[in-house]
């Protein structure tokens, strides 16, 4: 009973507290240009009156095209559940749901360009190749940053992974991340939000053919992606986790609103990118979670190395339950080539044969 | 120290991928420049002992490299009136997966390399080997002159931290004559480039393959 009703809870918040964050970034925009710019409850206001109207079909569509926001909207909010919110931990957690999390946000992509497909229209096949052509280097990127939180929490688990800081690499991870999530939810390098010019749409070309409640349910699920995705940055890079519970609340709300402030500063300050130009940015996004990957393996194996020399006389056993055995590897080449003395002492017998020699 | 050094020629590598992955020949330029200054700074930050000779070439090096040598190159870009590469050998992209490849197999090779301790924990070699790397991948993969003179520069750096190693051992005299030997270089390089570019209109060394009588 209590587990269904924490569910509920943030449930709850999921859904009422995403279209907030469009909201504010247009009003960040909006701000910029010196506007009055739209309420920033519009997306409430929109969703509610798409919610009342009725459904215009083309005559060529399959009840896929219904079918297919429909999944994608749940398979979405299934994601947000497995990301924990604040200090205690995910709704649904358990061994290896990061997997799950990258598996559901795919499906949500698929689910989305079948649906664009379906309609039959050239503009909605442009819109999903370029969009499922930048999802391949967007979703590299995503799975290297997961790589590196797994490495350094020694876990598959969302709820360990995201609980500590990112340590090391956290300025690399957080750069890739925020350059992913401007990808992923068509923001102004990548994709025009407010473009109405179909030639360049990537998104919201996709969306064209959809009308009522779908319609609603394609940018309420939107809006519940980019909240993914700034959650995931802000517990990525904070150490939220380990804080306690109200501190962590808040600061998880500061840093996803600092998040959407960001956003729409970028989208105020720079243009879009040609298109050529974007396989590099998503390429450098990449690059940027591999070397904080690089960053967290190094950290991990100096870890290792002292751990080791201090337990010198036990078995090699990795000291985290849940590390991979190619770790397990290197820690037992680290033991051979290291003395059993303390680091110190090895130094300083080095530094001798030198001064010897 | 350590951890400021590391931090140091992590920023030298960044900037590697930075002149690798971009395609307006002032970044480049600005890439390698950096690139020098922060290298140059760095026999400061490794010797314990304040020396007025160390002091000496670190702010030869920062000068010549960070302020003499790319002014030298943007008079070059200036009289040639271009800022582009176009049509590189090896493309923005694969230039850019084939450096970070060479930065993480540097880092990768570091630990099995039998290094002093002093220089274990640190990334000087790692930082070396894909300074070198990217160097030789900027002089190999375009075709303007301006951008193989950048290329040069950054395997030069590369030399340099490689040379870093040596600190104790190497006459600081050693350092200063490179020095000026590259200053005289892309001096040279400037004055040809201006010629190339009178003679044939361009810059693109792909037309430099054959002799006139």
């Amino acid at each position: 009973m209590n587990v269904a009703l924490d569910i509920l809870l943030r449930l709850l918040v999921w859904l009422l507290l995403a279209p907030l964050l469009p909201g504010i970034i247009n009003k960040v925009k909006a701000w910029v240009a010196g506007r009055r710019g739209p309420p920033v409850l519009q997306l409430y206001y929109d969703l509610a009156k798409l919610w009342r109207k009725g459904v215009v079909l083309s005559t060529a569509v399959s009840p896929g095209h219904i079918a297919g926001p429909a999944v994608a909207w749940v398979a979405l909010v299934g994601a947000a559940l497995l990301l924990p919110l604040g200090a205690d931990g995910a709704g649904v957690a358990f061994r290896g749901d990061g997997l799950l999390f990258v598996y559901l946000l795919a499906m949500a992509r698929f689910c989305t360009s079948g649906a664009a497909l379906d309609t039959g229209s050239a503009f909605e096949g442009m819109g999903v190749a370029r969009e499922v052509s930048y999802a391949v280097l967007a979703e590299a990127a995503i799975i290297t940053a997961l790589l590196t939180l797994g490495l350094q929490s020694g876990s598959v688990s969302l709820a360990h992974m995201l609980a500590p800081s990112a340590g090391a690499g956290a300025a690399l991870l957080a750069a890739g991340l925020f350059t992913v999530l401007l990808a992923e939810n068509c923001r102004v390098p990548f994709d025009d939000p407010n473009t109405h010019l179909e030639l360049t749409m990537i998104h919201e070309v996709m969306v064209l053919d959809h009308s009522g409640p779908p319609l609603a349910a394609i940018l309420h699920g939107a809006s519940v992606k980019l909240m993914i995705f700034a959650v995931l940055l802000a517990e990525a890079v904070l150490p939220i986790g380990e804080l306690p519970p109200f501190t962590a609340a808040t600061a998880l709300l500061g840093a996803v609103l600092v998040v959407a402030v960001g956003v729409g500063l970028v989208e105020s300050l720079l243009a879009r990118f040609a298109f050529r130009r974007v396989p590099l940015l998503l390429t450098t996004a990449f690059l940027l979670c591999l070397f904080a990957l690089m960053a967290a393996w190094k950290a991990t194996r100096i870890e290792n190395i002292q751990t080791s020399t201090f337990n010198f006389q036990r078995p090699i056993v990795c000291a985290r339950p849940n590390a991979a055995p190619w770790m397990l590897g290197v820690e037992g080449r680290m033991l051979k080539v290291l003395p059993p003395a303390s680091r110190g002492d090895a130094r300083r017998s080095h530094s001798c044969q030198g001064g010897d020699a | 120290m350590s951890s400021t050094l590391n931090l140091l020629v992590g920023l030298a590598m960044g900037l590697n991928l930075l002149a690798l992955g971009s395609n307006r020949l002032p970044s480049i330029i600005r890439a390698a420049a950096v690139q020098g200054m922060v290298l140059g700074a760095l026999p400061l930050l490794m010797e314990e002992k304040f020396h007025w000779l160390v002091a000496l070439v670190a702010g030869g090096t920062v000068g010549i490299k960070g302020f003499v040598i790319p002014k030298l190159l943007r008079h070059a870009l200036r009289a040639a009136n271009m800022d582009r590469e176009e049509g590189p050998l090896i493309g923005f992209i694969p230039s850019l997966l084939l450096g970070a490849a060479a930065t993480i197999g540097a880092v990768a090779m570091s630990g099995a390399l039998p290094l002093r301790p002093e220089h274990a924990g640190t990334l000087l070699v790692p930082g070396a080997f894909a300074t070198v790397v990217s160097g030789f991948l900027l002089l190999m993969g375009r075709t303007k002159a301006i951008s193989q003179v950048c290329g040069y520069l950054i395997l030069e750096n590369g030399i340099f931290l490689f040379g870093l190693l040596l600190i104790r051992t190497t006459p600081l005299i050693v350092e200063a004559g490179i020095l000026l030997d590259l200053t005289v270089g892309v001096f040279v390089i400037g004055i040809i480039v201006d010629r190339i570019q009178k003679e044939f209109d361009t810059l693109d060394t792909r037309k430099l393959t054959s002799l006139h009588e």
